[in-house]
This record gives structure tokens, C-alpha cells and sequence, in this order.
């Protein structure tokens, strides 16, 4: 049981996102992470999933996803050399003080991005792999974390290779 | 211009559809409209359920694209099973729906359910369409997406204002071309070497051929290539027909309810060669003992089943039909197998399927008195249960699309009106129904359809007033506690009756013959009311869980 990173490139019609998901909870998984936006291709989206399961399970739940007509590409990042990214806004708790100058320190040192100031409040952005958010997340607990937002995460494979298709 | 309603009925007959199968309500009256005077042929049914086993049934018999068309909310809802069971079997059906008007969509307006959303899981597309001009194109797509590849039902779902509203003529292409839809019907050139390398070296290859034979119509070629080279074949419950039964290479069927030979065959060969078949539960038992000495080669159009329950050694995705004929092509003469073949005939006449000789009427009797009253010139559809079974086991299928039946969703209700549907695929020869009292009773209504039509389908229910099968279960493994699997006796004769059907009801085996021919002496319905022995079972059995050599109700070994 391993996190797989899987990139789907879909026609973007009604109800794709519905045919996606619904061959993964069919089949128990638990969907970690779900990114989707528009791609390079007009009338096309890509969507980024993320899953745990064994292998022989996900590569079933991606011959089923080929099968789906608006389906036009599906793909394991995780067999290939990739960059994986994703972005989190943290809203900690900042109360004049020590806190807040230590919560500044922490956040140069994840090169986090303080996007918002309130008298009690900091908002944070922070990009990275999922390690190096839920790292920084686990750091700032101790000062209160209010709200904890993150995008899913995205990938792409490194070099002149893409996930387009054919199919 | 024209109406969406109109759009889709030319669409149709462009499509080359005879009949479609179906029920009217509130949104797809534009629809309706439009078939009163079309040449477009429908049949009004009971209930929306049988329209669509009813599709399905013709699409069986005849390969083509079956239609069924509900309307909105419980007509698009009561499609559901039948859409299920075209999908688990791949049989290619259309399935028509109306919808409410677009503006009231996702409003719960009267009789609205989200059937795309409803289907999503149970079928191999679905369309809503949102505009009059996109009907034309939309059937087009559901036509082919429906009949090519491995075949499965679509659904079109069309809102009222689609069907009222005006679009003007669009032009089609002659062929659907569809990015995310390229199924693979080549078989790869170096997978087939590599069968055939293996073929070469075993000494007990053993053909598991599954309906993917039926649907690639590809039949003559499995018979080529099992008599060239020698293979003894053992078919599915989807594959029985694509091997005449008394064809000295066929082992029936393999599986839950298996003839011995079969099972002992797969147990022991040293090469299983799978053909459109999927490894399903009720065919492996314990997957783990299931052929537990062959290399597996494994031939299907879907790559999805392509290890999806076992390991193989040599995959080859492409259409049946042209693989098979490829490795004809390739083929170099084989050996003659001499001593498996002799230990196989060993089996056989040592383990034939047991036909009870005790007093009373036994449903295998029943069965085997209809085979050989009419042959090859019949279609067969059966219900499920030990129904189902005892045709399985005791008909001699001689020809594919012949025997039509529930495999993998095992529907009750599925048989009396999938036998509607395959009278109108073929209606040159006569088609029966074979049912169990329980079954029968799923989709009784249907009963006055066959008689406003008369549609010549021959009802024969085995009456032992259980749900049989599960009553079997009951006696061998709870214990004989037969847990709300008792049916009162009903007078199904007297039911027919009503309906204005001719009947029958038989209690000796000397009369079985007799009902036999007085069904077919009636040119319209006939009900055969077969009072059979109460606690007959469907032997041999593999109980579940084992492995598929360890069957109850065999003989000695």
C-alpha cells in the first residue's frame, strides 16, 4: 500500500468528474487528494489523483478509468521521475508577542509567504510536496491553527515527456 | 427544422432499428407523438423493466443494438435492473429516457430522477442531452459506443424541451470517430507467437470459453481452431452454444454447477487458453485452486479483465474473432493431445450429468424432452435459479444466440420478457421460456403483452412452489432451514387463462411430451405448468468458497 499519483486528462463534460470518482469509491479507495482544472487543450481538464492502495488495485481502477469514454489519458505519476506540488493556507493564531515573530521565523524557513495580518490572526501560503506542508502544519499547532486549507496535490513528469493521448 | 422528438425517431430508423420496447408517460409524449405514425415498429409493455430485458433479449438474439424507451423519474428508474444486466452480460442495448425540462432539472420536479447519475455505474456511457440539435449525433454515438468493443448498454436521457424543441438538420459523419473510444480489435502479433509457442509445448490445453465468443460472432473460427489443434473446450454459462453440445470436444460447461469432466479438466490441464470469458467467481470457486497447473493464455477485447482475478501468462487484447483467426493462420499442425483427449473420455463416460429415474417429475427430464422434441430450431431463455441450471445442463444447445439467459447480474424476472424480445430477433423458429414459480412471478404482468400481441413465446415455469435454488442452499448448508423460500401454490394455467393465454398443467412425465407439442401446435403464448418434484437440486454442485474439484452430488471418483 503506497500513495499513488495518478493524472487523468478528461474531455471536460458533465458529470466526468463524477464518472471518475464514483470507479473509486466502487472499489473502496479513499481518495487522498483531488486537483482539477483546465489544461494545455481547449475543452479539456486534467485531473490530479491522489490514492493509497496496492498496486494490482490501482492499476485495475486505471484500466477501468481508460474504459470511461470522456477519458482521453490516464496515467501513474508515481512510476516516473515527477514534480509533485501543492499548495496550503494556514490560518494560525498570532496574538501580539513572541508568537508572532516565531511563527515569522518558521514561516521564512519553509519559504511560506505571510498573505494576510489581522491583530489576532496570520494567514500563511506555503508550497511544497505533501511532506513539507503537513511538516509545517505539525510546527504551528502549538500556536493554534484556526483553518487549514490545501489545494490537493498536482504533478508533472520531469523532462520533455507528457501525459497527453491518443489513447 | 425539426422537433428533437422527430430528430430521434429518423435517428433510429437510421440506425437501423425494428422495434423499440417501451412505455409512455408525461415527458416523452412529444416522443410518443411521433411514433403513431411512424414506421418505427413499438411494443407496449407491462412495465419498464420488461422493455428493457426485452431489448436486451433481442440484442442476444440477434447481435444488433437493442432500444427500449421509458419516461421520466419511475420509468427511467424501473429500466435500472435491466440496464444492470445488459452490463454485467455486455449485451449492446440503447436505452431511452425522458427527462423533465431542462429549466426544472435538479428542481425535484414531478416524476424527475437523475437517471444519468442513477446509471453512471451500470452503464458503458450515458448522454442528457440539452439541446434539440445534439440528438442526432448523440443516438449515432450511443449506437456505436453500444455495439462495438465489448458491448454494453448507454443511455440517452432527453428532456421534454429537447423533445419539443426545433433543430435544423445536421450532417453526420459516415463513421463515429471518438478520441476517449479506440477499443483495441487487433491482437498483437508477438502475444500470439507466444500462444502459440505455448499451445506447442503443452500436452492438456483446455479452451475456457466465455459469451466474448457469442458476442464476436466468432463461433467457426473456435470450432476451427479447437478441431485443428486438437483442444477440448468447456464454456461458460455465457458460452454455452458456441460449441454444439454433442461435439465430441465439448465439456459443457465448467464452474458452480459444472459437469465433472469439465472441472476435472480444468483442474488438471497444463494450458488454459481463455476466450472472452473473465474468470468470475462462480466459474473459479477458490481462485487459487483454479487451474492450478496451466499457464493461462487470456484473450479478450478488454484489457480491464486481463488479470483482473488471475495471473496470465500470455494476454492477448483484441477482438475474439481475429485473434482466433490469426492463430489459425499462424498455426503450425499440432499434436494429437491422444492421451488426454482418452483420459477426458474417460471422464465423460464415467461422470455424465445424472438424470434422476425415480418415480415422479424431474425437471431434467423436462429439459431433456423439449431438446430433443425441437432440436436446433428453438431460441431457449431461461429465469435463474436451479431453472436456469437444469437447461445449462440438460439442453443441447446447438448454436450460438440460441440460449439466452442472466449470467452475471442473475436477474429473476429477466427471462419471460428477454424471450419477447428474442421472438422478434427470431421469429423463425419458436421461443421458450423456461422459468421457476418463482421467477416467473418477477414479470407475470408481461403476460398480457405476449397476449395483445400474441407473441408465440412457451411458457414453461418448474412449479416446486420454492425459490429453489435458494432452498437448496438452505437444506446443504443452514441446516434444512427453509428461511421464507416457500411459495403457495398458484394455478399458473388459470392466470393465463385470465389473460386469454391457452395452458396446461402437467403432473406425469408421460404428459410432459404431449404440453410440449400442444405449445407448439398454438400459434400464440402458451403456459406449461410443470408440477416437478418439490426438493429436487441442481448437482453436481461446487459449494462456495471450494475448489472446483471438490463437488457434492458427483459420482465416486
Amino acid at each position: 500500500m503506497k500513495p499513488h499519483t495518478l493524472s487523468i486528462l478528461v474531455e471536460n463534460k458533465a458529470g466526468v468528474l463524477s464518472r471518475v470518482t464514483g470507479l473509486f469509491s466502487r472499489r473502496g479507495f479513499n481518495i487522498e487528494s483531488l486537483a482539477v482544472g483546465p489544461c494545455e487543450e481547449p475543452g479539456m481538464s486534467r485531473i490530479t489523483i491522489v490514492v493509497i492502495g496496492d498496486d494490482a488495485k490501482v492499476e485495475q481502477v486505471m484500466k477501468q478509468l481508460n474504459k470511461l469514454i470522456d477519458i482521453i489519458k490516464v496515467s501513474d505519476l508515481t512510476e516516473n521521475e515527477r514534480v509533485e506540488r501543492e499548495l496550503a493556507l494556514i490560518k494560525v493564531t498570532a496574538e501580539q508577542g513572541t508568537s508572532r515573530a516565531e511563527i515569522m521565523q518558521i514561516a521564512t524557513i519553509f519559504r511560506a509567504s505571510i498573505v494576510d495580518v489581522s491583530p489576532k490572526s496570520l494567514v500563511l501560503q506555503v508550497i511544497g510536496e505533501t511532506d513539507k506542508i503537513d511538516a509545517l502544519e505539525k510546527l504551528l499547532r502549538q500556536y493554534g491553527v484556526k483553518e487549514f486549507v490545501r489545494t490537493g496535490t498536482i504533478g508533472i513528469l520531469r523532462g520533455s515527456k507528457i501525459v497527453s493521448g491518443g489513447k | 427544422m425539426k422537433t428533437g422528438a422527430k430528430i430521434l425517431v429518423e435517428s433510429l430508423l437510421r440506425e437501423g432499428t425494428e422495434i423499440i420496447f417501451g412505455y409512455p408517460g408525461g415527458v416523452v409524449l412529444p416522443i410518443y407523438d411521433e411514433l403513431y405514425d411512424s414506421p418505427l415498429r413499438h411494443l407496449l409493455v407491462r412495465h419498464e423493466q420488461a422493455a428493457a430485458h426485452a431489448a436486451d433479449g433481442y440484442a442476444r438474439a440477434s447481435g444488433r443494438v437493442g432500444v427500449c424507451l421509458a419516461t421520466s423519474g419511475p420509468g427511467a428508474c424501473n429500466l435500472v435492473t435491466g440496464i444492470a444486466t445488459s452490463y454485467m452480460d455486455s449485451t449492446p442495448v440503447v436505452a431511452i429516457t425522458g427527462q423533465v425540462p431542462t429549466n426544472l432539472l435538479g428542481n425535484d420536479a414531478f416524476q424527475e430522477s437523475d437517471i444519468t447519475g442513477i446509471t453512471l455505474p451500470i452503464t458503458k456511457h450515458n448522454y442528457l442531452v440539452k439541446s434539440a440539435g445534439d440528438v442526432s449525433r448523440v443516438v449515432q454515438e450511443a449506437f456505436y459506443i453500444a455495439g462495438t468493443g465489448r458491448p454494453g448498454p448507454v443511455l440517452i436521457d432527453i428532456p421534454k424541451d429537447v423533445s419539443t424543441g426545433l433543430a435544423a438538420e445536421v450532417k453526420l459523419p459516415d463513421k463515429v470517430t471518438l478520441r476517449g473510444y479506440n477499443p483495441t480489435y487487433k491482437g498483437h502479433k508477438r502475444q500470439i507467437e507466444k500462444a502459440l509457442e505455448l499451445l506447442g509445448h503443452a500436452e492438456r490445453p483446455l479452451i475456457y470459453a466465455g459469451g466474448g465468443i457469442i458476442s464476436s460472432n466468432a463461433s467457426p473460427e473456435l470450432m476451427e481452431f479447437a478441431t485443428l489443434a486438437s483442444i477440448p473446450v468447456t464454456t461458460t454459462l455465457m458460452g454455452i452454444g458456441c460449441i454444439p453440445c454433442h461435439h465430441p470436444l465439448n465439456l459443457g460447461m465448467l464452474g458452480m454447477h459444472g459437469t465433472e469432466y469439465a472441472n476435472f479438466a480444468v483442474t488438471e490441464c497444463d494450458l488454459m487458453i481463455a476466450i472472452g470469458a473473465r474468470f468470475d467467481d462462480r466459474v473459479t470457486g477458490r481462485i487459487e485452486t483454479f487451474a492450478p497447473h496451466a499457464k493461462i493464455i487470456h484473450i479478450d477485447i478488454d484489457p480491464a479483465e486481463i488479470g483482473k482475478n488471475r495471473r496470465v501468462d500470455v494476454p492477448i487484447v483484441g477482438d475474439v474473432k481475429g485473434v482466433l483467426k490469426d492463430l489459425l493462420a499462424l498455426m503450425k499442425k499440432q499434436g494429437a493431445h491422444e492421451v488426454w483427449l482418452k483420459k477426458i473420455k474417460h471422464w465423460k463416460q464415467h461422470h455424465p450429468l445424472k438424470c434422476p429415474t425415480t418415480d415422479g417429475l424431474h425437471p431434467q427430464f423436462v429439459i431433456r424432452t423439449l431438446s430433443e422434441l425441437v432440436k436446433d430450431k428453438a431460441v431457449i431463455v431461461s429465469e435463474v435459479g436451479q431453472n436456469q441450471m437444469w437447461t445449462a445442463q440438460h439442453f443441447c444447445f446447438h448454436n450460438p444466440r440460441t440460449w439466452i439467459t442472466s449470467g452475471g447480474l442473475g436477474t429473476m424476472g429477466f427471462g419471460f420478457p428477454a424471450a419477447i424480445g428474442a421472438h422478434f430477433a427470431r421469429p423463425d423458429v419458436p421461443t421458450f421460456v423456461i422459468a421457476g414459480d418463482g421467477s416467473i412471478q418477477m414479470n407475470i404482468q408481461e403476460m398480457g403483452t405476449v397476449a395483445a400481441n400474441k407473441i408465440p413465446v412457451k411458457i414453461a415455469i418448474l412449479n416446486n412452489m420454492y425459490l429453489g435454488m435458494v432452498r437448496q442452499w438452505q437444506e446443504l448448508f443452514f441446516d434444512h432451514r427453509y428461511s421464507f423460500t416457500e411459495l403457495p401454490p398458484v394455478d399458473f394455467v388459470k392466470i393465463g387463462q385470465a389473460y386469454g393465454i391457452e395452458g396446461m398443467q402437467v403432473n406425469r412425465p408421460e404428459d410432459v411430451l404431449p404440453a410440449f407439442q400442444a405449445s407448439l401446435d398454438c400459434d400464440g403464448p402458451f403456459v406449461m405448468d410443470f408440477r416437478i418434484e418439490r426438493e429436487e437440486n441442481v448437482f453436481p454442485m461446487v459449494p462456495a468458497g471450494a475448489a472446483i474439484n471438490e463437488m457434492i452430488g458427483g459420482h465416486p471418483r
